[in-house]
């Protein structure tokens, strides 16, 4: 906007420009009385923050999507595994429950994958390419993979038609299934949410167990008690994997793992906690002698692992809104002491 | 697939593209930035981008708050008690009281209250525009399922938003916090440099829009090169804060597209001190899930094998 007057000697009043120097203009600074000039509108906060606001973006997902998604898609896998160790094992009923609750687990948990897309009528885009650097087009193929045999598996079950394409397919989705189960927690931690990306180390094994957790409670709330002793034995592994991977996260990633235990990530966690060891705890001691104790137990390891994916996925969130978490994680990059 | 982490020198070929045009980018140098806002109208005509809320904050001057779906620019207004270089801050009227007329006894015993010595005029008002920094790792690009998003043959990272399908899953991947989802649309948008006038021959919007040249657009090798020498001569002229960001190759994202001169920590002007673009750890956390999957298997064999024994 300056006007420069050009003359014979050049131009007069002509202005920097970009190569201006901030406070050249304004002459040395004096010492000034009286209550003179602009006010500042904001105080200096005492943490570096942009007026407290978040540096990165919460996931725009709904937590009943996709965190059911994450609860179901555990359940299913596992469901899978257990369903066809009862069919080598000669459990029938064990078998047909999981293989119906994996079936039922994927169907649901697809839906919602669908129903939280913005476009969701455009879902099939979903199948347009394979990229190993996106954990979700990963996801996408593996329910390919996985979902439409776990459908054989428990029609075939079901009506009783044909038993050897339905027993290949419990065996493809008992090593399929396991991919399900721990590819999630890769879709959650491939972010640059504190709380996911900073415990990608651990959330694999918890989701693991937690998954292993909740099939054991599906397997026995459906199962007679005769056949849900592999159940029970699933529920102690699944609930000892789960807690042990917990902790250990809350271990390694001190204030970073605030948002586990704080707030509502860290209400559901304990509630996740306690539903999974009594129910674990309850399988091993009662629910061998009564089908209503194992049908309490198998509840309660139900509940335990929604819990588990909820309170992760509150955590996450916390942790995305909050940017001491980002500044924290980038700061201790940077400079060990700090 | 190209590489997922590191200095990468020709990121538009690592992409695909043969025989493609200099990697363009953008160098917003802050210290000359007045405010104006014209970054952001600009954009938003040229891009027809929807109107997103008139608020009123309080954060300064700053009302539209963030970079977002609808706000591909956004001018960051910050305050601080602190000197600028040797720099008189601009805000003492000379001879002119703007308070005269004034309630001043009870401003002053405000200002007693808070300490107040007469050092008000230490103030020192920060722009910034910032915009997205079209990363040489964009975790965005790689973590999108569709292949909507895509590297440009000039380096930038573009939404398609014929395939975006709205997953949602670039918003918590970008370590800046820059793309977002449109609530009424469902599909995810953010600056595409744009793309279309690029294509053309013409700078972007919003560097044809500053009036300061504030926002430079260019061949990004030379924008580095002005870049630096600008902060030797900013730190020439007492300006010890100015750093640059985002313009090292070496850095989380293998640099950024575009880049920025600041006069304080990033955090301050609610960028990330030292992102990290979140795939670099993703071969790691192949490998974790993988184990993970065989110890449930592990775990349930275990459990028929105990079940036997019963």
């Amino acid at each position: 906007m300056s006007e420069a007057e050009v003359t014979r000697e050049g131009s007069l009043g002509q202005r920097p420009g970009r190569e201006a120097s901030p406070g050249s203009e304004g002459g040395r600074r004096r010492r000034r009385g009286g209550r003179r000039g602009e006010r500042a509108m904001v105080p200096d906060a005492e943490f570096r923050s942009y007026y407290g606001r978040p540096i990165i973006k919460a996931p725009t997902w709904a937590a009943t999507d996709i965190a059911g998604y994450l609860f179901l898609g555990g359940l299913a896998g596992a469901s899978s595994v257990l369903a066809f160790g009862a069919e080598v094992t000669g459990r029938p009923a064990l078998a047909r429950a999981a293989k119906a609750g994996a079936l039922g687990a994927i169907s649901l948990s697809t839906a919602a994958l669908i129903h939280d897309l913005g476009r969701p009528e455009r879902f099939v885009n979903m199948l347009r390419v394979a990229k190993p650097t996106s954990p979700m087009s990963m996801g996408s193929w593996i329910l390919v993979a996985y979902g439409p045999a776990a459908g054989l598996a428990a029609v075939t079950d079901a009506t009783g038609l044909f038993r050897r394409i339905g027993r290949a397919a419990t065996g493809w989705t008992a090593l399929t299934g396991p991919a399900v189960v721990s590819y999630t927690s890769v879709l959650i931690a491939d972010t640059a949410v504190p709380a996911w990306h900073e415990a990608y180390r651990e959330l694999p094994f918890v989701f693991a167990g937690s998954g292993a957790a909740a099939a054991a409670g599906l397997g026995l709330v459906a199962a007679p008690v005769r056949e849900t002793a592999p159940a029970r034995g699933a529920a102690v592994f699944g609930a000892v994997l789960d807690v042990a991977a917990t902790r250990l996260l809350e271990r390694r990633l001190g204030p970073i793992a605030e948002p586990y235990r704080t707030g509502r990530g860290g209400r559901l966690m304990r509630a996740a906690q306690a539903l999974t060891v009594a129910g674990a705890a309850g399988a091993a001691v009662f629910a061998g002698r009564s089908r209503a104790a194992a049908a309490l137990c198998g509840g309660a390891l139900l509940a335990g692992s929604a819990c588990t994916r909820f309170g992760i996925f509150e955590a996450g969130r916390a942790s995305a809104e909050d940017p001491r978490y980002t500044v924290m994680v980038q700061r201790g990059r940077r400079e060990p002491s700090g | 697939m190209g590489r997922i982490a590191g200095p990468l020198d020709d990121v538009a070929g690592d992409a695909g593209h043969i025989g493609h045009p200099p990697r363009m980018g953008f160098f917003t140098d802050t210290s000359v930035c007045i405010g104006c806002k014209a970054c952001e109208v600009a954009c938003k005509e040229w891009n027809a981008i929807p109107e997103d809320g008139l608020t009123f904050t309080g954060m300064s001057y700053d009302n539209t708050q963030g970079l977002g779906a609808d706000t591909w620019r956004h001018v960051a207004f910050i305050e601080q008690r602190k000197p600028l270089g040797l720099q008189d801050p601009g805000v003492e009227h000379g001879s002119y009281d703007a308070y005269d007329g004034v309630d001043v006894l009870g401003m002053a015993s405000e200002a007693a209250a808070r300490g107040g010595d007469g050092d008000r005029g230490e103030l020192r008002w920060l722009m910034a525009s910032d915009v997205c920094k079209h990363c040489t790792h964009a975790a965005c690009l790689d973590v999108c399922p569709t292949g909507s998003l895509f590297r440009t043959e000039y380096g930038t990272v573009v939404v398609q938003e014929d395939i975006c399908n709205g997953c949602g899953y670039c918003v918590p991947a970008c370590p800046y916090g820059v793309i977002d989802q449109r609530e009424d649309d469902g599909r995810v948008w953010k600056c595409t440099m744009c793309y279309d006038r690029i294509s053309d021959g013409r700078e972007p919007a919003c560097a044809k829009a500053c009036p300061t040249d504030s926002i430079q657009y260019g061949p990004l090798d030379e924008l580095r090169e002005r870049a630096a020498a600008r902060v030797e001569q900013l730190h020439d002229a007492g300006v010890d804060d100015a750093r640059l960001y985002g313009d090292d190759p070496g850095d989380g994202v293998g640099g950024d597209g575009a880049f920025f001169l600041l006069l304080d920590e990033p955090e301050a002007y609610g960028l990330p001190p030292d992102p990290v673009v979140t795939t670099r750890d993703l071969p790691s956390m192949w490998r974790h899930a993988g184990v993970a999957a065989l110890t449930l298997l592990g775990g349930m064999a275990a459990a028929y094998a105990a079940g036997r024994r019963r």
